[in-house]
């Protein structure tokens, strides 16, 4: 027998409602099990769904049909701090307070385990400094959110979502906007943290390579439901991304026999 | 091993927020302000009582303490019986409005929001205008200003459950099956308080004499202040802001935006409908005594944000103290100026203020980046 995943998709449909009572499907028995310590990158179209099934896993979004489950256990069952206990969610795009300094940001991915009406008790302190810490931001802890650059404020992000100190990590793009150099140090660091956290991370990611370099496992949406999931070297291959992006792309290996992509424009 | 993860830092504790000293300056401050503000509003008048006078009143009657009597009885039955109401109840709206002011503005992420935005004024206007032209059109109907419920004429029961039922409704008209977007609860507010504004002016159409007292209600004026009007008001203020201290790190996490809201375990919806129903019933309490007095609600909670900081633990109880003190000072200016209604006052000064703040660049900011 198999471990119990940690988190479980089973035959998801999930469409957003329309003007007229009609719904936009977006997922179709969709279906994808995360094991308790796994890296996951997920890839696929724009609109093929990534977005959404972060949402259902995350529970902010129930599905029409089949089921999510956190623990063997249906998400609708579980009230929603508990859930926050356990999952944290890195989103592509956040609007951050003006005012807040990055302390106090940070202190804010403590709310699900908040204990003290006013104040903060030390196991909060010492996930924030460790959060801190872990994500390089302890140099921005005095900064303001208007105050802070793209690369920066992504590692404040991290920081808020480490604070949580999640079972599962659930990142839609995090390396969005970033220029090379943070695309890199971002990725390397959530990979570092999550073989030392022991944390379960699911990640969307746009750009294939930087995807199976990052993840063991790559799972690749394409119209509502994952069409492939595996090793990069056995997923990503030209066939594949030539049927799910209707682009044509070379292959060459690396002196390590990594494959790469290459577009052809 | 785990000990390399345990990171040294600055000995200031990271986590904590607005250091206690720097809270303590901030309310006791406010505190402080309030209570000279309380005895310099209660001694000026037409009939003049020295400040000592007034303090040694306020601290024998109000606190116990055991001081000696060295002033007339007159002044005594002055302060305690026309002035004190007056002022008290000019603290608690000014308090109140600007601790609602403070929630709408988190709550819909917008720094122009005041605590009538979504339909409170005109509900409340709307059955206090009911309340003064109903014994008026129907005089077969005990409704005179003499009946009173709870110790509340009918003009302020109207006006309350007029202003926490608007509410209500607009919030059930703006309710979709997938939540309560902001703007939808802006356009119906503003569509429902047009709709009652035409019940309004027809009310005034035909209310003849009564025109004045109507007039004097909807500019907001505390010329009406009594016990009995502090005591309904009094307890609803208290219960809003006891229950809305208790939320301050919810609104904190609002202001991430409701995804991410969510995500760090709100309860989104219902939390919101919690906030607004708590937030319009210190307004509704504060509107029931005084009428609509504006830009309180919406200067106060503003400035606070500029100056201390957005985080609602010490945002909260500075809007009470502070909003309190200014609506106090608002209505010792509309005394002195020959007892014209405050809401005439708080727009005079209050308006031109707020647009020298928009002036500058730093206030002019959206409530989040992206």
């Amino acid at each position: 027998m198999r471990a119990e995943p940690l988190s479980a998709v089973e035959g998801v449909s999930f469409g957003y409602p329309l003007a007229g009572g009609h719904r936009r499907e977006v997922l179709r028995n969709c279906s994808l099990e995360l094991q308790r310590g796994e890296l996951v990158a997920l890839v696929g179209t724009n609109g093929s769904g990534k977005t959404t099934l972060l949402r259902l896993l995350a529970g902010v979004l129930t599905p029409d049909a089949g089921v999510v489950r956190l623990g063997g256990r249906p998400l609708r069952e579980w009230r929603r701090v508990e859930l926050a206990q356990r999952v944290a969610v890195l989103p592509q795009q956040l609007d951050l307070p003006i005012g807040f300094r990055v302390a106090e940001l940070v202190e804010m991915g403590r709310a699900p385990h908040a204990r003290r009406l006013f104040g903060s008790t030390a196991d909060d302190e010492r996930a924030v400094a460790r959060a801190l810490a872990d994500a390089d931001a302890l140099d921005l802890v005095d900064r303001f959110a208007d105050e802070l650059s793209g690369g920066e404020r992504q590692r404040v992000l991290v920081a808020m979502a480490l604070a949580q100190e999640p079972e599962l990590l659930l990142m839609d793009e995090p390396t969005l906007h970033l220029d090379l150099a943070h695309q890199v140090g971002v990725l390397s660091t959530i990979r570092r943290l999550q073989a030392q956290r022991g944390m379960t991370v699911l990640a969307v990611l746009h750009d294939l390579n930087l995807a199976a370099a990052f993840a063991p496992r790559v799972a690749v949406l394409d119209r509502g439901g994952v069409v492939a999931d595996g090793l990069p070297d056995d997923v990503l291959t030209p066939a594949l991304v030539e049927r799910v992006f209707g682009v044509t792309v070379d292959e060459a290996r690396d002196a390590a026999g990594v494959r790469h992509l290459a577009l052809r424009l | 091993m785990r000990a390399a993860a345990a990171p040294t830092v600055s000995t200031r504790p990271l986590v904590g927020g607005p250091t206690l000293t720097r809270a303590a300056i901030v309310l006791g401050g406010g505190a402080l302000l309030l209570g000279a503000v309380l005895v310099v509003a209660v001694a000026v008048g037409s009939v003049g009582v020295g400040l000592g006078d007034t303090a040694a009143i306020l601290g024998r009657r109000l606190l116990g303490l055991p001081l000696a009597e060295t002033w007339a009885p007159s002044a005594e039955t002055i302060i305690f019986e026309l002035r004190l109401p007056r002022v008290l109840t000019a603290m608690l709206v000014g308090g109140g409005l600007a601790l609602a002011g403070t929630v709408f503005q988190a709550l819909l992420r917008n720094p122009l929001a005041d605590p009538y935005v979504i339909g409170t004024a005109a509900g409340a206007s709307l059955g206090a205008v009911l309340g003064i032209v109903a014994p008026l059109l129907l005089p077969g109907l005990a409704l005179g200003a003499g009946s009173a419920w709870l110790g509340l004429g009918i003009v302020q029961l109207l006006a309350f459950v007029g202003g926490l039922g608007t509410v209500l409704l607009v919030y059930a008209v703006a309710r979709g099956n997938g939540g309560t977007p902001v703007v939808t609860l802006l356009l119906v507010g503003y569509a429902v308080s047009s709709i009652l504004a035409a019940g309004i002016a027809l009310l005034m159409f035909a209310s003849g004499r009564a025109l004045g007292a109507i007039f004097g209600w909807l500019m907001g004026s505390l010329s009406g202040a009594s016990w009995g009007d502090l005591g309904f008001a009094a307890p609803l203020l208290a219960i809003s802001f006891v229950l809305l201290l208790a939320r301050w790190r919810r609104l904190n996490l609002l202001l991430l935006g409701d995804a991410q809201a969510s995500h760090l375990g709100l309860e989104v919806e219902r939390e919101k409908l919690a906030l607004t129903m708590l937030a319009t019933l210190a307004t509704s309490a504060a509107v029931a005594i005084s009428g609509t007095i504006g830009f309180v609600g919406l200067v106060v909670p503003h400035l606070l944000r500029l100056t201390i900081g957005p985080d609602h633990r010490l945002l909260l109880p500075s809007s009470l103290l502070y909003g309190a003190a200014l609506l106090v000072l608002a209505d010792l200016g509309a005394r002195l100026a020959g007892g014209i209604p405050v809401g005439i006052i708080t727009a005079l000064i209050g308006a031109p203020f707020f647009i020298w703040l928009l002036r500058r660049s730093r206030a002019v900011r959206p409530m989040a980046v992206p």
